[in-house]
This record gives structure tokens, C-alpha cells and sequence, in this order.
């Protein structure tokens, strides 16, 4: 397999942005990516999109995409994983050039999650679940994670105010990030004001949807010798299933999908999970950032929730974590997600974070999870030396 | 109108039908292709008892289409006493808090309000706190 680098990033800013289409979303993120690139030719688009197809009534995105941009003839296809698709595009998409088929890739990541509302928009999004036996007995994504916490609160007793924590941190580090939906922080007395979403979990422990489109080319480094920013390697890249329907598993505190994946793609990056600067783990829900760091191996079961309370996570921590802001702060554009968690990683693995950078970050760990981690995706990302 | 795919899951819906592995014994709900447990096929009917215990839950108040004039209503996962976990609404609280571990049956219920003028209404399993009967 050859070295697959990541030449070129672009993000839209995060939020409702009504006045702009799928397409046009998706075009800003691959032009400055592309532009970023500094005119690397892509020979292939990877969409990542959860539900374009329902909500915006579009299948075939990646050919329409890739047509809106001027890329006629090249190969497209969407990458469908529910919330984590985009990582999963991402992945294919290194497949691609390492494998040695393709020389230059672009992936998109991109949502529109206001094309559709309310009740229509909770159904569709939904749809990540296991449609006959728990979409049909009316769960959501948000009460699917209340019955995780919920169990967590029972089996471990941690203060059910420890959760505060995640969403604090996430809305500190979005403050100084152009790119997020909410650039302010949050009191622990707002999160514990705030309402009751299905109990136990509040407002602040579920990551806002909203639209965004990210996007990355990759491409060897032989390919990449005229980029004049510092260049990101892909280490790692590994996906991993556990039952989609989280009644099916023994354990449902475990997340096995996202201890697999990070165990793997660390074995395949050559590395253990401890030798990283920064984690950006997917906090889709405050409870599943807390599963994310114990099934990595950061804490031990029931005891994830204390490495907030050690002050571990934030910028200048042992282990950053959500350093743009996360899902939680930057907003949550679901299919999209992934994308724009590698684009961050890779701002810090370049230096280019700004008041967010993580000091000396040379390696990233980043993992974006379908559901429950139905479906968990990790990549490990070095700045590239040569 | 998804007609062929309720007619389908009507023995689930209205019986908890789902399998015993004929290989290793297992009992599985819903019903699978392959047992989890030993990676054999599984086509073997077995009919749940209905009887289980709370083993998480929440109540909803933003539900999804289809459900919003049922909400707020209480989801949990539903331990069977034969092993496997299924989701599952509870119906017939009252004013009784849930617990985890609480006693509960499988009774028939209305699960979601298809398209009222087509006249079609989905029924299916829901779980009630287990009666206590006078000795």
C-alpha cells in the first residue's frame, strides 16, 4: 500500500444556512479544499451523506455534486454510514490512493439537515437505528442515548452532574473557532437549567444538527511535492460494526465497534492509543464522548467521566479532546461530521489552529461513530515528514 | 404505506415469535438468519413469554413523525426472562415511577398512527408494570 497524505482541507462555517443548496454547500467546501490543494487535478469524489436521499429527495449526490464542481467524468459515489458516513467516505477515499488505483482524491462531507423539519426531520434522522424494532416502537437518536446514559447512571453512579463537563469544554473551545455554530461558552448552571430532551439527558448533552459540508484531497506524497503547507499522513484507517440495534448487545456500555476500530488502526499506524496529542472522538451525545474515552482505553469502564473532572481534555491537557468544539459546540452536520473532524485534526497536525492549537501536536487520533457506535470509523493522522 | 413490510412482522408484532437456535439453544429476538451466538443458521420458531424485567429507559418529549400525539411516552429496553433485550414502549403507568429491574408483560397496543384516512392502524407489542394479583 502506498503513503496517502492529506493535501488540501476546506469547511464551510457550521449552522442553518437556508439560503444555500446541497450542491452549492458542498461546492464551497471542495473549492477550498481544492484551492488549498494548489491545483491537484481530482481523478475521484467520495460523497459522505446521511440523508440526503430522504430529507433532500436526491439520490446519486456524489454524481450531482461532482458535476455541480466541473469534475465531469470523473468517478463519484456517496458513502452512506448514518452520522458516521463522512469518515467512511474518507476512508474509502484513502482506500483509493493507497491502493494505488487512483493519484488524487477528493472527499465531501456534506449535510443539509434543514431541508426537512421537525417531526419529519426526527424520523429521518432516525432512520440510523434499526427501522422494524426501535424506529417503530418511537425511538430517536437523542432517547437511544438517554437509555445508554441512564443504564450508565445505574450501573457506575457517577454525579449526574459530571456530564457538564463535555459540552463545557466543547463550547470553551468553539469560542475561538470561525467555523462553529456557537462561539460561546456555557455555565454549568445553564446546563443544568436547561430542558429535559428524554431524561436523564438535557439540552446540552445532545450535539445540535445543522448543515455543513467539509472536504480534504488526498494524494501521494510524491503528488503532493509542490503543496507549500505542511502535509498530513494518514497512519491509520480502520472501520468496525457492532449489532445496529443496541438491544442486541451483551453489553451496551461497551462500545465494541469503537474500541475495535481504535485498537486496529493504532496496530496498523504502528503505535498504542496512548501516543497521541489529541483525540477528537465523536460527542454526538455527552454519554458517548464518556464510552468513546473508555472503549479507547483512556479510562477504565465507568470511570471516563472523571478525566473531565482532572481537567485531562482540554487544549493544554494530557488528552485534548474536541478542540475545534466538537459536534457538541461546532454543531453536528451528521454525514459531514467525520469530515470535518479530520479537517480539524489536520489544522492542529499543521499548526494552522489558531488559539485552539494544541501545543507541539504531532499525532491525531479521530473517530466518528454511527449511532451508538453501530458503526465507528478511526483514522490516525501524523504530520508528514517525509 | 409500508403494507407489505407490517404484514410481515406480524408475528413479531402481535406474538414476540422469534427463534431458538437449533444448534445451540439459544433464544433470539428479533428473529435473525444467523444465531449471534454460534454463527449457525437459526430458523427455528420460538414464542417469548411476554414476561421481563426494566433494563433502561427514558421518556420522550420530541418524538418522530407518526409519534408525536403519543408523546410524552416512555421507551425502555426490556430484558425478557428467556435473555434477549428488546426496545419496546411502556403503556399503563399511571403514576407509577419506572425502575430499572421493574416486573413488566407484553400487552398489544396502537404503536403508530399510519395515514388515519387509508384507515390503517399499526398494532404491536408494548410493555405494562406486571399486575399484582391478590393471593
Amino acid at each position: 500500500m502506498r503513503d496517502v497524505v492529506i493535501a488540501g482541507i476546506g469547511m464551510t462555517p457550521v449552522g442553518e444556512h437556508w439560503e444555500i443548496s446541497l450542491r452549492s454547500l458542498a461546492y464551497r467546501a471542495i473549492r477550498a479544499a481544492r484551492q488549498d490543494a494548489g491545483g491537484l487535478q481530482p481523478q475521484a469524489l467520495y460523497v459522505g451523506n446521511f440523508l440526503a436521499i430522504d430529507s433532500s429527495r436526491q439520490a446519486n449526490l456524489a454524481c450531482l455534486i461532482a458535476d455541480n464542481a466541473g469534475l465531469g467524468g470523473i468517478e463519484a459515489m456517496t458513502v452512506e454510514a448514518a452520522d458516521a458516513s463522512g469518515a467512511a467516505a474518507f476512508h474509502v477515499g484513502y482506500l483509493a490512493v493507497a491502493s494505488g488505483l487512483v493519484d488524487v482524491v477528493l472527499v465531501v462531507g456534506v449535510e443539509k439537515y434543514t431541508d426537512a423539519l421537525g417531526p419529519e426531520q426526527e424520523s429521518a434522522v432516525a432512520q440510523a437505528m434499526d427501522y422494524d424494532y426501535e424506529v417503530m416502537q418511537g425511538l430517536t437518536l437523542a432517547a437511544q442515548a438517554a437509555l445508554v446514559m441512564q443504564r450508565y447512571l445505574y450501573e457506575y453512579r457517577p454525579p449526574r452532574e459530571a456530564f457538564a463537563a463535555f459540552p463545557m469544554l466543547a463550547h470553551a473551545n468553539a469560542v475561538t473557532n470561525p467555523y462553529a455554530m456557537y462561539r460561546r461558552a456555557v455555565s454549568r448552571e445553564a446546563y443544568e437549567r436547561a430542558e429535559m430532551i428524554a431524561d436523564p439527558l438535557r439540552l446540552f448533552d445532545m450535539a445540535p444538527y445543522a448543515d455543513g459540508a467539509a472536504a480534504v484531497v488526498l494524494t501521494t506524497p510524491e503528488r503532493a511535492r509542490d503543496v507549500t503547507h505542511p502535509l498530513v499522513a494518514v497512519r491509520g484507517s480502520i472501520g468496525a460494526i457492532d449489532t445496529l440495534a443496541l438491544h442486541d448487545r451483551p453489553d451496551p456500555l461497551a462500545f465494541e465497534a469503537a474500541y475495535h476500530s481504535v485498537q486496529r488502526a493504532c496496530e496498523m499506524a504502528g503505535i498504542r492509543p496512548g501516543e497521541v496529542d489529541l483525540f477528537e472522538l465523536d460527542d454526538a451525545f455527552s454519554i458517548y464522548a464518556v464510552l468513546s474515552l473508555e472503549a479507547a482505553g483512556f479510562a477504565e469502564r465507568g470511570q471516563g467521566w472523571r478525566l473531565a473532572e482532572q481537567d485531562a481534555l482540554g487544549l493544554r491537557g494530557r488528552l485534548p479532546i474536541l478542540t475545534m468544539g466538537g459536534s457538541k459546540a461546532r454543531g453536528n452536520p451528521l454525514g459531514a461530521t467525520g469530515v470535518y473532524q479530520i479537517v480539524e485534526a489536520a489544522l492542529q497536525l499543521r499548526g494552522e489552529a489558531g488559539a485552539n492549537q494544541v501545543p507541539n501536536a504531532r499525532r491525531a487520533l479521530v473517530q466518528n461513530l454511527a449511532g451508538p457506535a453501530s458503526s465507528a470509523f478511526t483514522h490516525v493522522l501524523e504530520r508528514y515528514s517525509g | 404505506m409500508e403494507i407489505p413490510r407490517h404484514w410481515r412482522l406480524k408475528q413479531q408484532r402481535y406474538a414476540l415469535v422469534g427463534e431458538v437456535c437449533p444448534h445451540c439453544e439459544e433464544k433470539i429476538f428479533p428473529p435473525r438468519d444467523v444465531c449471534p451466538y454460534c454463527g449457525n443458521e437459526a430458523k427455528t420458531q420460538f414464542t417469548f413469554s411476554g414476561r421481563g424485567t426494566v433494563f433502561s429507559f427514558t421518556t420522550l418529549t420530541e418524538a418522530p413523525a407518526g409519534f408525536e400525539q403519543a408523546a410524552p411516552y416512555t421507551v425502555a429496553l426490556v430484558k425478557l426472562e428467556e435473555g434477549p433485550v428488546i426496545t419496546a414502549q411502556l403503556t399503563d403507568l399511571g403514576d407509577r415511577p419506572v425502575e430499572i429491574g421493574m416486573p413488566v408483560e407484553m400487552v398489544t397496543r396502537k404503536i403508530r398512527a399510519e395515514d388515519e384516512a387509508r384507515g390503517v392502524i399499526l398494532y404491536g407489542y408494548k410493555f405494562r408494570p406486571v399486575m399484582e394479583t391478590p393471593k
